[in-house]
């Protein structure tokens, strides 16, 4: 079975973000992506999923390593000064290169 | 309750004194202190997500239908200059709030204006509630109360963001407006109250039980949750000292004040400015904490949600709402 790379970009953040970050993925071209309710600790101490105002979501996105480069990019240079955030970059295995 | 000569309910047809009879406390209310000691205690009570969405959209929307049945009672029309001055209240309040935090508490302009706008900004929990203190005690008041939620939610957000930001800068206003206008209180609100008007008291009985008999039900299981997410905020409420506590109650306080003169210049009924001041008084913690963290990231959420919930939302629902009643009595003269 045939398998192609592709980048995985993970980013986990406020649920406050959703909107205005599934806007700035639709402006830079992502065709797909999956956003799922979250909650942890970290440096912005601990977040739960029960409640949107203090909520986490996890957004995962599957795209051309080039993409997902531009895409971090953006979030660095718009969200991590004053946002919980993080993110991180994997290479995941596809079957559907068109699709991604 | 002991009926004062100024007392002007009607005395409750059972008087033993029950414990909450005593603290004079709605028994709502006891859910909130529930939802707070079980929060505090690190008790294993947590609602899920869903339940609070379903719960506050039923408490909408039955909030709206009984506004909307009671003005298709009423075809006085709509006194619009009532609304305008109520829609001015919400540009006004939060400059006072906004001169306490930044020139008396010495917060960050941002922070100041954060927390202008959530308090210049309402709570529709705390709405839910003064309804119900009301209803409890056969007080009447503006069929309506709901339109003055619609019109006090935004405008103080809007002045919160100028006072961080200025006119110009880098706001997406037409996004924002969009989203303020379009959030779930607001859609839910007015869309109740259409529908009433619409259907009218006699098409609304099919849907009484669940919007209307259940209402205390429902509103003691938000006002758990509520306490659920208040504890939440505790810890934070330890980093932020004296000032917040005292911001907390002193505004609402003020702004109590203001908006009972200001039921009492627009000519509202007793019930009606008491609501008013109630409004005036609550700070939100639902569109104000959104709005204002897309819009001025560099403000400590933190800080305006814990003074809104932590101190401001069960300081008006145990002690305030009474005080504004009495307070909307004596400017009624």
């Amino acid at each position: 079975m045939e398998q192609f790379t592709r980048r995985l970009l993970t980013i986990v953040t406020e649920a406050v973000l959703e909107r205005e970050l599934v806007a700035e993925f639709e402006a830079l071209g992502v065709r797909g992506y999956t956003i799922t309710d979250a909650r942890g600790q970290g440096g912005r101490g601990r977040r739960q999923s029960d409640w949107t105002q203090e909520g986490n979501i996890r957004i995962e996105i599957v795209c051309e390593p080039a993409l997902a480069e531009r895409i971090a990019l953006k979030m660095r240079e718009r969200y991590y000064e004053h946002y919980a955030m993080i993110l991180f970059l994997q290479d995941v295995n596809v079957l559907r290169p068109d699709k991604f | 309750m002991t009926p004062g000569p100024d007392s002007h309910t009607v005395a409750p047809p059972d008087s033993s004194p029950t414990v909450s009879r005593v603290l004079q406390l709605d028994p709502v209310i006891w859910f909130f202190v529930l939802g707070v000691a079980a929060g505090a205690a690190r008790a294993d009570l947590r609602l899920p997500a869903a339940i609070y969405e379903a719960v506050s959209t039923v408490l909408l929307l039955a909030i709206g239908l009984k506004g909307g049945v009671e003005l298709a009672r009423d075809t006085g029309g709509l006194p619009f200059a009532e609304f305008g001055g109520i829609m001015l209240l919400g540009f006004l309040l939060p400059l006072p709030a906004f001169a306490l935090a930044h020139y008396v508490g010495r917060l960050e302009r941002a922070d100041a204006a954060s927390l202008a706008a959530h308090y210049g900004s309402v709570s529709v929990g705390t709405f839910a509630v003064v309804i119900g203190y009301l209803g409890t005690r056969g007080i009447a008041f503006e069929a309506r109360a709901p339109v003055w939620v619609v019109l006090l939610e935004v405008p103080a957000i809007l002045a919160g963001i100028v006072l961080a930001r200025g006119l110009s800068g880098d706001v997406r206003w037409s996004r924002l407006l969009r989203e303020l206008f379009l959030g779930r209180s607001i859609v839910l609100l007015l869309g109740g109250l259409v529908i009433g008007w619409l259907a009218g008291p006699d098409g609304i009985g099919p849907l009484r039980p669940l919007f209307f008999d259940l209402f205390k039900g429902i509103l003691a299981l938000f006002l758990l949750e509520m306490g659920l997410i208040a504890a939440a905020q505790l810890p934070t409420l330890r980093r932020h000292g004296l000032f917040i506590v005292v911001f907390g109650v002193a505004v609402p306080l003020l702004f109590a004040v203001i908006g009972a003169a200001l039921g009492r210049v627009l000519g509202l009924s007793a019930g009606g400015a008491t609501v008013l001041a109630t409004l005036a008084a609550s700070a939100s913690y639902i569109a104000a904490p959104a709005a204002i963290r897309t819009a001025v990231p560099e403000a400590n959420p933190a800080l305006s949600l814990t003074a809104a919930l932590a101190i401001t939302f069960p300081f008006n629902i145990v002690v305030g709402i009474p005080l504004y009643e009495r307070l909307a009595v004596a400017f009624a003269g």
